[in-house]
């Protein structure tokens, strides 16, 4: 769920050319929405989870991701302050600070990660799938902006897989809803054959990226399956998925990490090349982005690597098969918003989990896990437990927040982390 | 001889454990912690080799054929005396510092301009200290007279007590103001506390205090000398060393040689009890629950969240609202007969909590029965979280000394898990010390394969075996 | 100027009435999952109370398995905010309603599963879970409601295999053929799944005749809220809530039987005297339930509730399911279609049209309330984050609010009760001035 390539310092030793042009892409978008009022092109909010971009492109309308904004306003040290205002507006500390962060940043003159003022949403897209907080953060939004507001109410998961029935409902909605509202917005048609040829874009670019994300099962691995692969992700679970310049960016990620595979070379960290895996993890749960580089550190400091985590799925999960199907283009947003991770049920959730502990030889699970995302963080005690019944490895927990920084205590996480890891290595060595 | 250390910093206390190359404890050491964490290791660890000394001497003194119960008393006496002398060193140290911290403040006030009553304050104040010092040096032998009791050891509580209590009857009498003698004192601690431990301390307060102790042992008091000498003497040397604790990440110890608590408090408790498979810590800070194998391995563990509910700091803050001792909280505890439920654990509502049950008329002793459970319930939730209470079953930080807290776990324990063997050590709050003391002694060995020397990103360190803590 | 709304036209509706009427669980009740229990009312006021307020204490749900030993008949638990009670009805299930332990259960084991920042309500339901309470349902049902009662009955299912554990997804989109449809499978679904536990088929005239028991219900609700709108001191929350809360865990016709008895008793409750105390609207409470002693501390701070969101599930269909112009083509296309458009605004459900708050003001002034205390459990998201749009509403129309949070288990009024009491009198002076 992130494009975290802007402000934050990347890993400055070896930039890779992808990251430059996933920069450039995202400028541009940035640019292209902080001009609308002049060019006139709309906008659409929506959410990460189950985000239509395709059909917003085909209306030639740019998507806004308020959770992007977020949290990129963390990483810019500004979620400090619009979590402070929103509080004062009358949120209370108790909920999402994503959330709270958007509300501030809106009442603070909607100023997004690039320094450029974000245009007012022609559309509010609704995408309600897999959090309910959703539902609020557009109600306030809607509240806020008097704006059109179209809800897709996408099912749960609850019975542990996507039925016909939910994806008819799903369909009916976006014929019904979904898309007379994008026209109305727009003032566009409906074009299938356009959407046709962006759904065949967003298969090829799912097809490299869940090759890239394979590639950790190679030891030692070449990338970073949750730090570093957020940034892999940000293109097409932002504004981008269904586009040439994702196919592209997608095409020079996957040759470049063929590079380092070839080359036998770690991921790249904060502190430069990795030169030992020392740890192989599996991580549940989003990443922590006021402290993103200081809790990437306390892992990569001790060479533990992340070689499959959740947070990479909840813009989609394609590890298990799906592509989007240009033939069958409605089916085919309806089945990949039901399908999104934090849609899963928990025993679904479980199962995956424990695949990609012994598909990716991982030494053990650790949850980070958010006090914002009740979606994620609810139950995830019970995940833990069953994992580590079901795989025999260790299982850790830590708890952070999102986006609110009272909540990162890096004595606190780091001490866990460690203890984390010692645990590990105790049981491999049994010895000190 | 050879020995390893094991050094646990923790928020309040810094306790060290010395073991030889076997892994059998030689000596504990506990100081309080401090805001310079060298010398808290330092002093620690200079307490705990202290107590090895004072093992060797028994070892000589028997050797020499004194008798149990004579060896007992003379060791007694011998420590007591010991203590006496390193007092009084430190009383020393504290007169200098409050020397200079009194004569600092007469400065300021003259780089204020002349003001003749502001300098004779100045003066009285001065003069009001130096008599506290004289009266805390009088009572020095008072204070170490056998059969004394003393509510703690450390320097800072020990001369504290005694430096407030005289100032504030001085005060009163003399009408000068207590604050300012009090600051000075608080300044003044402050420097002795960051002042080195003096590594050849040890054998001139021993070998002072045996001299005035032998002159009464007649005919045996020239052989139990000598073998005072010569266990001071007989040199002993740091074969490796293993640090750990809540400020571990600033612990003066290189990288490759500090472990995690968790480890450390899991290795100890098994070394304590071998049979032990889940360990709760609840300290001040924090509430660790710990599974381990059969190895002391941990399998498990699960740490309270940021909050400090169910802590140990949760009772301090009862017992200031209280006005009591934190240790005479639990045995207050135990008179009750019928515990009030109480939900909340929140630190910050404890204080309205009591008042309000107080205003309701409830007992003392119910309230804070119904306190002690409900920390403990905390504890609780970790247990089941790490995997539940599995046999042996070993409690140990501050708040395993308070029975209240230590019936409450018993009787929560058996109705959720039944009947659990519980381990409690009179020395448990040297099980994390003592686990880092067993790392160390492996890592004497060239057993430590954890190859933390290889450090991934960061320069390697070779661990050197034999450096000072 | 209450109108006897209970008694209704008999007459079947809908095309399923066909086959109903014979209770499988053989306890010779007539259909549905109703009672063979005592029928009796107790005639004194305080008698009744008392009986509802151990009902509604009922953790260990000794009324549902005394229900279970007499009828045979299999019981499945709900969560908050709404299930569909009148479809268990028909099948002759019973419908429990799960809310938690209140204050009257040490969380041990349940916490165990909750961090500190999730609310009080799944750690308890966990909690009876492995403490044998809820042994006596057959299955749990999991309402759409927020997270973490999703996440609630995936953890459910990892943690008692072999019950059934039931998502109850409902619609957020409101129109027949799309929400209104998904709903209808949905609930196929869930009949489907209780058949094949033992449930009675679903007949549609059986359905028809729950709803109407149902409908009925709801009517003697109503009359009580109307009730205590119009004289406060005669129905007082601290008495109504447990009434209220005593039907979920009892068949339907005797907490129909509970309501009736109540509502006379306290319409001739004579030496009952009109209270000088600020009329207040309490929202927020709809999911987490707020303990009883919480109650009683807001009316000794001097506040009368005059409206509120209390046990939801009694309210959540407005007005009746059986009425001439909810049509379909069948009973349980009147329910789907109540569900979508005779549903209480909520902070659950999707506020498809007008403006959030709207509904809260429209309340406070149909209750002629003064003021209302936004009374949310602590780390509701649904209810937390509606509250800086209510608190808006509220300024906007200048109604006095004031809020604050509780947990179930909440032991420590001294501040709330401050709280509410300042707020009660300076809402009188308020009006006075």
């Amino acid at each position: 769920m992130s494009t975290t390539t802007l402000k934050p310092t990347p890993p400055a030793a070896c930039k890779d050319r992808s990251q430059e042009r996933q920069k450039e892409m995202i400028a541009a978008h940035f640019q292209r929405l902080a001009r609308a009022p002049e060019t006139g092109q709309k906008n659409v909010y929506t959410f990460v989870p189950g985000n239509l971009t395709e059909l917003l492109l085909a209306f030639d309308a740019l998507p806004v991701l308020p959770e992007i904004n977020a949290l990129q306003s963390a990483m810019r040290g500004k979620s400090r302050e619009y979590i402070a205002l929103a509080e004062k507006l009358g949120h209370s500390e108790d909920v999402c600070s994503y959330v709270k962060c958007d509300v501030g940043m809106l009442r603070s003159g909607n100023v997004g990660p690039t320094g450029e003022r974000l245009p007012r949403p022609d559309l509010l897209l609704l995408s309600y799938t897999g959090c309910f907080t959703f539902m609020k953060w557009f109600e306030i939004l809607r509240q806020e902006y008097g704006t059109p507001t179209v809800m897709l109410h996408v099912p749960y998961q609850g019975g542990g897989k996507p039925t016909i029935e939910m994806r008819d409902y799903v369909v009916a909605q976006l014929k019904k809803k979904v898309i007379p509202a994008l026209e109305k917005a727009t003032g566009k048609q409906y074009d299938e054959d356009r959407l046709k040829e962006l759904l065949a874009r967003s298969a090829k670019a799912e097809e490299d990226l869940t090759w890239v994300l394979s590639t950790a099962k190679h030891k030692p691995s070449p990338i970073d399956a949750y730090f570093g692969a957020v940034y892999y992700v940000g293109p097409i679970f932002s504004s981008f998925r269904g586009t040439q310049d994702a196919v592209d960016y997608y095409r020079m990620l996957r040759e470049e990490v063929a590079e380092r595979l070839e080359k036998g070379l770690g991921p790249v960290t904060p502190d430069g090349q990795a030169t030992k895996e020392r740890y192989r993890l599996v991580v549940e749960g989003p990443p922590n982005w006021t402290s993103f580089r200081e809790f990437w550190q306390m892992f990569a400091s001790e060479g533990a690597v992340v070689v499959n985590s959740t947070y990479t799925k909840v813009g989609g999960v394609y590890d298990d098969g799906f592509r989007h199907d240009p033939d069958h283009p409605l089916e085919t947003l309806a089945n990949y918003c039901l399908g999104c991770y934090t849609n899963l049920d928990l025993p679904t959730r479980v199962d995956k989990l424990v695949g990609y502990v012994q598909d990716y030889e991982a030494d053990g699970l650790l949850i980070n896990s958010v006090k914002s995302c009740d979606s994620f963080s609810a139950g995830q005690l019970a995940i833990l437990r069953a994992v580590e019944e079901r795989t025999g490895k260790p299982g850790g927990f830590i708890e952070s927040d999102l986006v609110d920084p009272r909540f990162f205590s890096a004595a606190n996480i780091k001490n866990r982390v460690e203890s984390f890891l010692q645990m590990i290595e105790q049981k491999r060595g049994g010895g000190a | 001889m050879k020995y390893c250390v094991g050094i646990d910093l923790g928020s309040t206390t810094t306790k060290a454990v010395v073991v030889d190359l076997d892994g059998l404890v030689l000596g504990r050491g506990i100081t309080n912690s401090r805001s310079n964490y060298d010398v808290a290791c330092q002093v620690a660890l200079a307490e705990a080799l202290n107590s090895t000394r004072f093992g060797r001497i028994a070892g000589e003194l028997e050797r020499e054929g004194a008798g149990s119960a004579e060896r007992t008393q003379l060791l007694a006496a011998l420590e007591q005396g010991f203590r006496e002398q390193q007092y009084r060193a430190q009383l020393a140290l504290l007169d200098a510092a409050l020397r200079r911290a009194v004569s600092e403040r007469g400065e300021a006030h003259q780089a204020a301009g002349p003001d003749a009553e502001k300098l004779a304050a100045s003066d009285a104040l001065g003069a009001a200290v130096q008599s506290i010092l004289e009266r805390m040096t009088r009572e020095a032998g008072e204070l170490f007279a056998p059969g004394s009791k003393r509510k703690s050891d450390f320097f800072r509580d020990l001369a504290g007590s005694r430096y407030l209590a005289i100032a504030e009857g001085l005060a009163k009498k003399k009408k000068l103001p207590f604050d300012a003698l009090a600051g000075f004192y608080d300044k003044a601690i402050l420097e002795v506390e960051a002042e080195p431990a003096d590594p050849t301390a040890f054998g001139r307060h021993a070998l002072a205090a045996a001299r005035t102790l032998v002159a009464s042992q007649g005919a045996h008091a020239e052989s139990f000398r000598q073998a005072i000498e010569r266990a001071v003497e007989s040199p002993l040397e740091e074969a490796a060393s293993v640090g750990t604790g809540y400020g571990r990440a600033r612990l003066p110890f290189p990288r490759e040689r500090i472990r995690s608590e968790i480890l450390c408090h899991g290795l100890g408790a098994h070394a304590m009890f071998p049979g032990t498979r889940t360990v709760l810590d609840i300290g001040g800070q924090d509430t660790k629950a710990i599974q381990v194998d059969d190895k002391g391995i941990v399998t498990s563990f699960q740490m309270n969240d940021r909050c400090a509910a169910g802590c140990g700091r949760y009772l301090g803050y009862i017992a200031d609202e209280m006005n009591l001792g934190l240790h005479e909280l639990g045995p207050m505890a135990c008179e009750s007969k019928r515990a009030v439920r109480i939900n909340s654990t929140c630190t910050v509502f404890a204080g309205a909590e009591l008042r309000e049950r107080l205003s309701l008329g409830e007992k003392r002793e119910d309230i804070l029965a119904g306190l002690h459970r409900a920390i403990v319930l905390r504890a609780m939730s970790l247990l089941a979280r790490s995997g539940g209470v599995k046999s042996e079953f070993t409690f140990t930080g501050g708040v395993a000394k308070n029975p209240a807290a230590v019936d409450a776990l018993k009787g929560l324990v058996k109705e959720n898990y039944g009947e659990v063997a519980l381990n409690i050590s009179p020395d448990s709050i040297y099980t994390g010390a003592l686990g880092a003391a067993l790392f160390a002694q492996r890592l004497a060995h060239g057993e430590d394969q954890s190859g933390l020397d290889e450090a991934v990103l960061a320069k390697p360190k070779k661990a050197k075996a034999g450096s000072g803590a | 100027m209450i109108a006897p709304q209970h008694s209704k036209d008999p007459a079947p509706r809908g095309n399923g009435s066909s086959g109903g009427g014979a209770c499988s669980s053989g306890c010779g009740c007539g259909s549905g999952a109703s009672s063979t229990g005592s029928k009796e009312a107790p005639a004194n006021l305080a008698t009744l109370v008392e009986k509802a307020e151990e009902l509604a204490r009922d953790w260990r749900l000794d009324a549902v398995r005394a229900w279970k030993a007499r009828t045979k008949g299999i019981a499945v638990g709900y969560l908050p905010v709404w299930a569909p009670r009148e479809l268990l009805h028909a099948m002759g299930v019973l419908p429990v309603g799960v809310m938690g332990a209140g204050d009257d259960l040490e969380i041990i084991r349940g916490d165990a599963y909750y961090q500190s920042y999730i609310c009080h309500l799944p750690r308890s339901v966990i909690e009876l879970g492995l403490n044998g309470a809820l042994d006596c349902l057959d299955g749990m049902l999991f309402p759409a409601t927020c997270d973490v009662i999703r996440n609630l009955s995936g953890v459910w299912k990892l943690s008692f295999r072999g019950k059934l554990s039931f998502y109850l997804d409902v619609p957020q989109d409101f129109e027949r053929e799309l929400g209104g449809q998904f709903l209808r499978q949905t609930l196929l679904e869930l009949a489907h799944e209780l058949e094949t536990r033992g449930a009675r088929k679903l007949d549609m005239g059986a359905l028809a005749r729950s709803i109407r028991l149902f409908d009925e219900n709801r009517a003697l609700v109503r009359q009580l809220y109307t009730l205590r709108r119009d004289e406060p001191w005669r129905v007082l929350t601290s008495e109504l809530y447990p009434v209220l809360r005593a039907g979920l865990v009892q068949p339907v016709e005797e907490h129909n039987e509970l309501l009736a008895a109540y509502l006379d008793l306290v319409r001739s409750a004579t030496e009952r005297r009109p209270l000088d105390q600020a009329r207040v609207v309490v929202s927020g409470s709809f999911c987490e339930q707020p303990p009883l002693s919480l109650l009683k501390t807001l009316e000794r701070g001097g506040c009368s509730i005059v409206d509120d969101d209390f046990v939801q599930i009694t309210r959540w269909i407005t007005s009746d399911v059986d009425q001439p112009h909810n049509t379909g083509k069948d009973a349980l296309d009147w329910l789907v279609n109540s569900f979508l458009s005779d549903s209480t605004d909520s902070p659950v459900r999707y506020c498809a049209k007008g403006r959030k708050g709207d509904d809260l003001v429209r309340r406070v002034r149909a209750s002629r309330a003064e003021g209302v205390l936004l009374c949310a459990p602590s780390f509701c998201d649904p209810a937390l984050l509606d509250q800086p749009m209510l608190q808006d509403a509220l300024d906007a129309a200048k109604i006095p609010w004031t809020n604050f949070k509780y947990a179930e288990n909440t032991g420590q009024f001294q501040v709330i009760r401050e709280q509410a009491g300042t707020f009660a009198d300076s809402i009188k002076l308020w009006s006075e001035a």
